[in-house]
């Protein structure tokens, strides 16, 4: 493969590393893969299919396979699928893990910067926090990658996302992100990569990124992507991996053909709250407050904002300060890492000892499976990304999606609350 | 019979997800719009459209909303646009989405797919409206999806796909 005679975007330039020609926006690839991932809930449906075309995988040490979305299994219509999965897992020769979310462990443990990478999840895009292209896909696709270490993609258009100005207190990756969804909506992103930049952006380490790259399975993207950088470098090392990239190669070159710029100021942002049961609902937190909204659960958990710098946040908070009596708090950490990390710390103690609950780490209740269901009528500030009608439960139940800080201090009071008053 | 929707319908709408715990195509049939639309999941029919507006299919990645409305055995779904993993996943499974300006169908409104000339005819109303079906989802469609076709053909007919 020659140099690209045009200039290309991130994302077509791992695109042509993976199908070994220089591809553009709009062109039809068969892209090899460096990992392909199905869970405890797709992997059930890839089985049938993939026993139809092999019977082999094309490479057992690259297909990952964690339980996280119920597990251990809450019933046994859960326990029936796990059990298909293990026997499949076991008859290939894959370890099967239970050490939390997909996105998480994969960010902790695989992705590497200018991987192209298959997700049997929506919130796929999220590992594009480390400068990888990680796309998700329904069961059938993961089926045919594992027989084959291939996939097909139309290459998508880029559109470039700035953000800009220094983070105000109180303010988040998530409030960032959430702000770009009001701007976006759901749609906004279908088909298209959205690509994070600025000097937020390139300030934010590697689990704020992951915020903004996960919430973008919610604009509809394909996948989401910030450049790589020392902040990545730094990531990886921590994370026992120091793999060298060059940034040139991932990196959007001058005259990159993006379908769309859009900036973001957000020197003068305030904590943003998605309200029920859309995500570009979005109003200002202390606009919300003033309507006293009773809450019944919080749930601070997720792929979107389970890490240790955001149970630091929720510590700092909570500290010296009580829990809202009657009100159900849900810690989830988001793997086992960022478990032990918590626990190392005096976390899990003190959260305890303040009437938290505090489970394994996993998808937790966000879809509604186990965990901490909403009842009819019931209200929840969660961290997680998805708030559609009957996600977590009935479809009666109501869903604010926030930032750790602004579910933490609403945790306090019982009803939603602007965190900056409760911030040091 | 045609099933009008809005915009946005999202997968948790379709099969909810803590009722789609199960791989046998005909139970998740069965949870359909389970609590969104009670009455499809009673009443829909073989040969029956789902017409909708933007975004049909937003949210999770879980191919059971496009698995559950196959076994339904719809005729198609009629959007102005479809969310991109429910797009993959139903040209997999050989299910047929329909490109359209769904505005002004009506449930009771005849519909006519002419998918030679890529036009819907909408008799009760007499107009025609041009519509866009990509040819690999006719393609896969005609072979019942992709696993079909590559059970026939083999693998190694994936790089088929970029010339239907």
């Amino acid at each position: 493969m020659g140099k690209a005679d045009r200039d290309q975007t991130i994302a077509e330039k791992i695109f042509s590393s993976h199908s070994g020609k220089n591809v553009y926006a709009g062109d039809f690839v068969l892209a090899n893969l460096d990992l392909v991932m199905a869970h405890d809930t797709t992997c059930a449906w890839a089985l049938e299919p993939f026993y139809k075309i092999a019977k082999k995988v094309w490479d057992k040490k690259k297909i990952f396979i964690p339980f996280d979305h119920a597990y251990p299994a809450p019933n046994t219509e859960m326990a029936s699928l796990q059990s298909a999965i293990r026997k499949f897992a076991d008859e290939q020769g894959i370890p099967v893990t239970t050490d939390g979310v997909c996105h998480q462990i994969m960010s902790e443990r695989f992705i590497n910067p200018g991987n192209l990478i298959l997700g049997a999840d929506s919130h796929s895009p999220t590992g594009g926090g480390l400068g990888a292209l990680t796309i998700g896909v329904g069961s059938t696709d993961a089926a045919i990658a594992m027989a084959t270490g291939i996939c097909w993609f139309k290459v998508p258009p880029t559109v470039r996302i700035e953000i800009n100005g220094k983070l105000p207190k109180g303010v988040f990756s998530k409030d960032v992100v959430l702000n770009v969804a009001k701007s976006i909506g759901p749609d906004g992103g279908n088909y298209k990569v959205l690509e994070y930049g600025g000097e937020t952006v390139c300030s934010f380490n590697v689990p704020e990124r992951l915020t903004l790259t996960n919430m973008s399975a919610e604009m509809g993207a394909k996948a989401a992507i910030v450049e790589p950088d020392e902040n990545t470098s730094e990531y990886l090392v921590k994370n026992n991996r120091a793999y060298k990239f060059n940034k040139s190669d991932l990196a959007s070159d001058k005259k990159a053909n993006y379908e769309k710029i859009m900036r973001f100021d957000i020197s003068s942002l305030e904590p943003l709250i998605a309200k029920p049961p859309d995500i570009d609902n979005v109003a200002k937190v202390s606009e919300v407050e003033k309507e006293k909204i009773k809450l019944d659960q919080i749930f601070i958990g997720s792929c979107t904002n389970c890490r240790i710098e955001d149970l630091d946040i929720v510590a700092s908070i909570w500290k010296n300060r009580k829990l809202h009596p009657g009100l159900r708090v849900i810690v989830t950490p988001a793997s086992k890492l960022v478990y032990l990390q918590a626990l190392q710390k005096g976390y899990v103690k003190f959260f305890m000892e303040l009437g938290a609950v505090v489970t394994n780490p996993g998808c937790g209740p966000c879809l509604g499976r186990h965990q901490g269901v909403l009842a009819d009528n019931e209200v929840c500030v969660s961290t997680s990304n998805r708030n559609f009608t009957g996600r977590m439960g009935s479809p009666k139940a109501l869903i604010y999606l926030a930032s750790p800080a602004t579910a933490a201090a609403s945790a306090i009071t019982g009803f939603i609350t602007d965190p900056r008053n409760y911030l040091s | 019979m045609n099933w009008i929707f809005g915009d946005n319908i999202n997968t948790d709408l379709i099969t909810p997800g803590r009722f789609n715990i199960t791989t046998d195509p005909l139970k998740l049939a069965s949870i359909a719009f389970i609590e969104y639309r009670p009455e499809f999941h009673k009443n829909v029919k073989k040969g029956d459209f789902i017409v909708a507006g933007e975004n049909f299919g937003c949210g999770s990645s879980r191919e059971t909303a496009a698995i559950a409305l196959k076994h339904r055995h719809i005729k198609a779904i009629l959007a102005k646009s479809f969310a991109r993993i429910f797009f993959r996943n139903s040209l997999n499974l050989g299910l047929l989405l329909v490109n359209a300006d769904t505005d002004g169908i009506d449930k009771d409104d005849v519909l006519i797919l002419d998918i030679k000339n890529q036009v819907l005819i909408n008799k009760t109303k007499k107009n025609k409206k041009k519509i866009s079906i990509p040819s690999m989802m006719l393609r896969l469609n005609k072979d019942g999806g992709i696993i079909p076709y590559l059970q026939k053909h083999g693998l190694n007919h994936l790089s088929d796909l970029e010339r239907f």
